[in-house]
């Protein structure tokens, strides 16, 4: 039996513009110890779905199961075997990382004793030894990252919920996260991620769950969902936008569906059956038509093709889309 | 860091059991833990003690000093009128604290936090009021003895001074749980501090905490005589032998304010304490 499971979940928000619906019948299965990574854009429904399984809300409808016990009625039971890391890391400014955890452990009713020396022990595997007793006002967003998730360990939970854990930090902190996590799992802890990023999700997760709407579109590991969408792309770069409709045409003949064309016109590609074959084709034809290439390659899919492939849109949202969906982010 | 940092061995993955156990115990403890928290608060930074002990005693000296000269009020000296007024506006104030506080746990995802610990329900409520009766308790023994240096007097003997102070903490600590839920409801900090002070003007200041609400015109006059924050300083003022000799009691609340207080307090507390349970567990960040 998973050790998460979800059948049905809705959940909808009164909005400005109308009902959000938040989560409209989202089914999910976590295997015990293994990670699942929850991957979607703004607004998919993610935080919602972790929201709900580590009971801060309570969905419209649906059931879930933590550890075999019901989220919705006994809350409090689950609280005690699982550690949950929100999207901001929430740590109190004013009392130093050691405090911070002693806090946390008290409040899992460890006792005080046991409570310091659980948050001595944290904050020395996290390296903050020497950070550990200054308040946390002065640390970096590493930092303070690092003493969110070691919150989430002191009662040596069984499950961990993160959401969004490395969002905001810089790329050296990040990957520094995320070799923590991926030591945290070889101990067996089983791991919910929410995630933007499709390298995290890569890198992290045994099992991926694509949310698009408040529902899952597509699981299974990385490969499997990059197998699905198959083949090779064949991509270009265009020295000219004015070439764009000619390059387009080449790519529309050999590619097995339309070509995506990037807004400044001048990047293209294409999924291909056969890469060294198309991708010799394609540049015999664009040089007979004198097209001229910045830089022309084949690669194998990213998780952004298979997000694009499965939903029309591309996970990573821009700016504008940012916009729009931020106000459906509200949760409670 | 890039360097990979090996978390403690999780050699089995049994959760650690409770070493407290049972609802009152871990009712207590968890009530004291965010107790002990939210005073660390108030150690590590000192602007908000520095506030909470110059804020009153620039109020005590700026009336008595200011308005002292001019304001008469017959049979009483305006020093030992003014006293329980000022007492009862710093503590209501104090009180909005409260709701700045919770709505800035809330911005900072740390209710979310607590929200997800095995902890008793009302633990962080319980913390956030009890800390904030501190604090307040602070500002009063401040304004005690800012009071007994310009020259006030209490005249009813020890245990009744006691109990008006007893009396105006009592009604900071029932209004904190207003103010918890207003914070949890408005859910911004700045919010809260800008309307707070809207309402929170007009409500001591048309009131007997200044000034007798006889010398107000006529509909301030009716209004300051209903206001609960009239039967607070009433109250205040009684239990310090402060009232003006010949004063007119007209309301209900005017002629018995230690007992309209008790009933406020009890009124506030059975209401507002189980709305801020209730909406403490439907609150969730963002």
């Amino acid at each position: 039996m998973p050790i998460i499971e979800a059948r049905g979940l809705t959940k909808t928000y009164p909005s400005k513009s109308g009902t959000v619906h938040a989560l409209s019948g989202l089914d999910l299965d976590v295997p015990e110890g293994t990670v699942k990574g929850l991957l979607g854009p703004n607004g998919a429904g993610k935080t919602t779905t972790v929201k709900v399984l580590n009971t801060l809300i309570r969905p419209d409808s649906g059931t879930a199961t933590v550890d075999g016990i019901n989220v919705l009625s006994n809350p409090q039971g689950v609280r005690r075997i699982i550690g949950a890391s929100g999207q901001y890391a929430a740590v109190d400014e004013n009392l130093t990382g050691l405090e911070n955890l002693e806090m946390v452990g008290r409040l899992y009713h460890l006792g005080i004793k046991r409570s310091r020396v659980r948050a001595a022990e944290l904050i020395e595997a996290f390296g903050l030894t020497d950070a550990g007793s200054r308040p946390v006002k002065g640390f970096s967003g590493g930092m303070r990252r690092r003493i969110d998730l070691a919150g989430a360990l002191v009662n040596n939970p069984r499950i961990l919920f993160l959401d969004e854990p490395t969002t905001g930090l810089d790329p050296r902190s990040r990957i520094g996260l995320w070799e923590t996590i991926n030591d945290l799992v070889k101990g067996g802890t089983t791991v919910l991620l929410t995630t933007q990023y499709l390298e995290e999700a890569d890198y992290l997760a045994d099992h991926i769950s694509v949310i698009d709407s408040g529902r899952v579109i597509a699981s299974g590991t990385s490969d499997e969902l990059k197998a699905q969408i198959g083949g090779h792309r064949v991509v270009v770069s265009l020295v000219r936008d004015t070439d764009s409709d000619a390059a387009r045409s080449v790519l529309a003949h050999y590619g097995t569906a339309d070509p995506t064309v990037s807004d400044d016109r001048r990047q293209l590609d294409v999924t291909v059956d056969e890469g060294p074959v198309a991708l010799q084709r394609v540049l015999a034809d664009l040089d007979s038509q004198g097209v001229a290439l910045h830089d022309a390659g084949m690669r194998r899919p990213t998780l952004d093709d298979v997000f694009l492939t499965l939903t029309g849109h591309r996970a990573e949202a821009t700016e504008e889309d940012n916009d729009s969906t931020q106000d459906q982010e509200i949760s409670a | 860091m890039t360097t990979a940092i090996s978390p403690p061995a999780q050699s089995s993955h049994e959760p650690y059991q409770p070493e407290v156990n049972g609802a009152l115990a871990t009712w207590f403890a968890d009530g004291w833990t965010v107790t002990w928290r939210n005073l660390s608060k108030i150690k590590r930074s000192p602007d908000m003690l520095i506030f909470a002990v110059l804020q009153p005693i620039m109020f005590v000296l700026l009336f008595s000093q200011v308005y002292g000269g001019i304001i008469q009020i017959e049979g009483s000296d305006y020093t030992n009128f003014l006293m329980a007024g000022i007492f009862a506006q710093t503590v209501v104030f104090g009180s909005t604290f409260s709701g700045a506080a919770m709505a800035q746990d809330l911005k900072e995802g740390l209710i979310d936090r607590f929200r997800t610990l095995p902890m008793s329900p009302s633990a962080v409520l319980i913390g956030r009021t009890n800390s904030d009766l501190c604090l307040n308790g602070i500002s009063m023994v401040i304004m005690i003895l800012t009071g007994f240096a310009v020259g006030w007097r209490f005249t009813n003997g020890v245990p009744s001074f006691l109990a008006g102070v007893g009396l105006l903490l009592l009604f900071s600590y029932a209004f904190s749980w207003v103010m918890a839920l207003l914070g949890m409801v408005v859910r911004t900090p700045e919010t809260i501090n800008n309307a707070s002070f809207m309402i929170l003007f007009p409500i001591t200041f048309i009131s007997n905490a200044f000034v007798p609400a006889e010398s107000l015109p006529r509909p301030l006059e009716i209004f300051a005589n209903w206001n609960p924050v009239s039967a607070l300083v009433q109250a205040a003022r009684d239990l310090f032998g402060n009232t003006q000799e010949g004063m007119v009691r007209d309301t209900f609340g005017i002629q018995y304010p230690v007992i309209t207080v008790f009933i406020g307090v009890t009124l506030l507390l059975v209401i507002f304490v189980p709305l801020c349970i209730r909406q403490f567990a439907r609150t969730s960040s963002r």
